[in-house]
């Protein structure tokens, strides 16, 4: 029998050295995105609608800047407007939705072609948020400008007479703790989603899960209006590293950094094993359905 | 030694069978009552490289599930399957830049796009080069005659194009090994000519390996040397095309002309009337029988032409289906 032929330049991803590989990688990540925000772009109506839809801390920013004004709370009525400001700002960068477009693609049989990729089928899914969230920022950006106009106090504090002005490294610390946030998020959807490869319908656990979300993350009531025991416990459960760490950043107030980045790295990694594990098991059980 | 390779494989599901009505429901409810089906039971395969092989079955014989299985999509029950050195379920990256799965029924454009950006995902995902990707795009695209469809939205194009798109994504990372489900399926005519015409030169341009399943013959006769048939699950045959006409069908058909009609009665004596048109007279006569009965004819019946022919492939496969035979 003659050898086949070459069929291709194609090389694999692990045979190329690893300046090469970094090439590919980012020649992937420039790609996967630039054709993923043309898909957004597509759903431009719809993220505005979206943007709306995820407004709940500018429903409580109205609810705890009154509540603030008529007692005394842990933060400043004009404090309270900048965190819920904040809360909004980060909740845009976290907003996650691989439940439903994994669930969609297991029970249509959608995910076959890319089971069949040399690529983990997670890659998509995370270019196709990332495209997401750069879709929605002009989006966001314009609610926001609404909202400080309508509430100028936000980004100064007329007890105190001072502006909102955080620290640059605090600015600077702010951008992985929302990345690492929308990661945890993503990491704690994406593993309940998997169950899809069992009972094929898994959005009711994800919003079981949104339950301790809502309350624990801070987007209902900042943590530092939470007695004192229920804060130190939350701390340790990944739900306020989602919403309320990165925005306290955001506002420049003072908060444990160290104790922060180091939960959200166990949470992060132990998620990431969690999510391995049941994948390995979950590709077993996918029996192509409707393809 | 054969590029694709299946020993005893099989496939097992366990499937709930609800009644119907609310008393099915709340059974079903409390008291989930299962079902075991074997959606294909050891079956033996080898295939050579550089081979197009049809894989025929009448619907839920299995086919599917033996691609899925040989691409590594779904785990076998039981039995061993190797593609291209691989095992399919090790879902290996090497393994899986080797082959490539086309689904009449199923897509991977992304729908709102144009093809082209799904076509530079794929490229980027098989680390094609830009050099290969716009050779390539060029090449393939102007064989399927879909030069001027790549910049529109998917979901403009027609099936046809559409097809032609996801073939092209399909095969834009030159796979060794084809595996096609329904390619042509419910394409006109001269989109499944251009579709079988694209199949093939790929295949002799690049010596891949095709296992091919259709329920258009014609696919399958422009195609293919050698088919493999599956029914519930089993093996029935595989071999040549023309094989199974040997194999399955003890009968030839006969054309008769007459220069005036006959009673069916008396035509009847003859052998299996398959169709009666004014004066032309088609039998089914077994093969043994052959000889002496066109000799009958030609004494008993004022003949004006007779021709001895296989019956059509698809009345051969239409009967085996039919009748299941054992291998």
């Amino acid at each position: 029998m003659t050898p086949p032929p070459v069929y291709s330049t194609n090389s694999t991803a692990t045979d190329q050295p690893v300046g090469q590989q970094l090439v590919t990688f980012l020649r992937r990540v420039r790609v996967f995105l630039a054709v993923y925000y043309a898909l957004m772009i597509e759903y431009r109506g719809e993220i505005l609608l979206w943007v709306f839809a995820t407004a709940l801390p500018l429903i409580m920013l109205g609810l705890w800047y009154q509540a603030a004004s008529d007692s005394t709370f842990a933060l400043s009525p004009d404090a309270m407007l900048r965190y819920f400001l904040a809360v909004f700002f980060v909740r845009q960068l976290v907003v996650v939705w691989v439940i439903h477009e994994f669930e969609w693609e297991i029970v249509s049989g959608r995910l076959t072609p890319y089971l069949l990729w040399p690529l983990d089928p997670a890659w998509r899914y995370v270019a196709a948020h990332l495209s997401e969230q750069l879709a929605r920022v002009p989006f966001f950006l314009l609610v926001m400008g609404l909202v400080i106009w309508m509430f100028p106090e936000a980004l100064h504090d007329t007890e105190t007479g001072t502006w909102w002005s955080p620290k640059s490294w605090q600015l600077l610390l702010a951008i992985p703790a929302i990345y690492s946030a929308w990661l945890m998020r993503f990491l704690i959807q994406y593993t309940i989603a998997l169950g899809a490869f069992w009972v094929e319908r898994v959005q009711s656990f994800e919003n079981l899960a949104m339950l301790p979300y809502l309350f624990l993350s801070g987007m209902a009531a900042p943590l530092d209006v939470f007695p004192p025991l229920a804060q130190k416990i939350a701390m340790w459960t990944p739900f306020p590293y989602m919403i309320y760490f990165p925005a306290t950043l955001v506002t420049g107030r003072a908060t444990n950094i160290v104790q922060g980045f180091a939960v959200i790295t166990a949470w992060i990694v132990g998620l990431f094993l969690l999510n391995r594990f049941i994948w390995r098991r979950g590709v077993k059980n996918y029996s192509a359905m409707g393809a | 030694m054969p590029i694709i390779e299946a020993q005893q494989l099989s496939k097992s599901y366990r499937v709930a069978d609800k009644q119907p009505g609310i008393g099915g429901t709340l059974r079903h409810l409390f008291r989930r009552q299962y079902r075991h089906i074997d959606a294909v039971r050891e079956i033996n395969l080898a295939i050579e490289p550089g081979e197009i092989v049809g894989f025929l079955g009448p619907n839920g014989a299995g086919k599917t599930t033996t691609l899925k299985m040989l691409t590594g999509l779904i785990h076998p029950s039981a039995g061993r399957a190797t593609v291209a050195g691989f095992t399919p379920f090790d879902r290996k990256p090497a393994f899986l830049r080797q082959i490539s799965l086309v689904m009449g029924n199923k897509q991977q454009l992304i729908w709102d796009l144009p093809a082209i950006d799904s076509l530079r995902m794929n490229a980027a995902v098989y680390n094609v080069t830009n050099h290969d990707f716009k050779q390539r795009i060029d090449k393939l695209a102007t064989m399927l005659e879909i030069t001027d469809k790549l910049n529109q939205p998917v979901r403009k194009l027609s099936l046809g194009e559409r097809m032609k798109c996801e073939l092209l994504v399909a095969l834009l990372h030159h796979p060794r090994v084809l595996f096609l489900d329904e390619p042509t399926l419910g394409l006109d005519i001269n989109a499944q000519n251009t579709v079988r015409q694209f199949i093939r030169t790929y295949t002799q341009e690049h010596q891949a390996t095709v296992l091919l399943t259709s329920h258009y013959m014609a696919d399958i006769t422009a195609l293919c040397e050698r088919v493999v048939v599956i029914h519930k699950g089993g093996l029935l045959y595989d071999g040549l095309l023309d094989g199974i006409k040997q194999r399955f069908t003890p009968y030839r058909e006969i054309c008769v002309e007459l220069e005036q009609p006959v009673e069916r009665e008396q035509l009847a004596t003859y052998g299996e009337i398959e169709s009666i048109d004014g004066r032309r007279v088609t039998l089914l006569i077994e093969r043994e029988k052959l000889t002496a009965c066109t000799a009958r004819l030609l004494d008993d019946l004022p003949v004006v032409d007779l021709s001895i022919a296989d019956p059509p492939i698809e009345q051969v496969i239409g009967r085996l289906f039919e009748e299941g035979h054992t291998a």
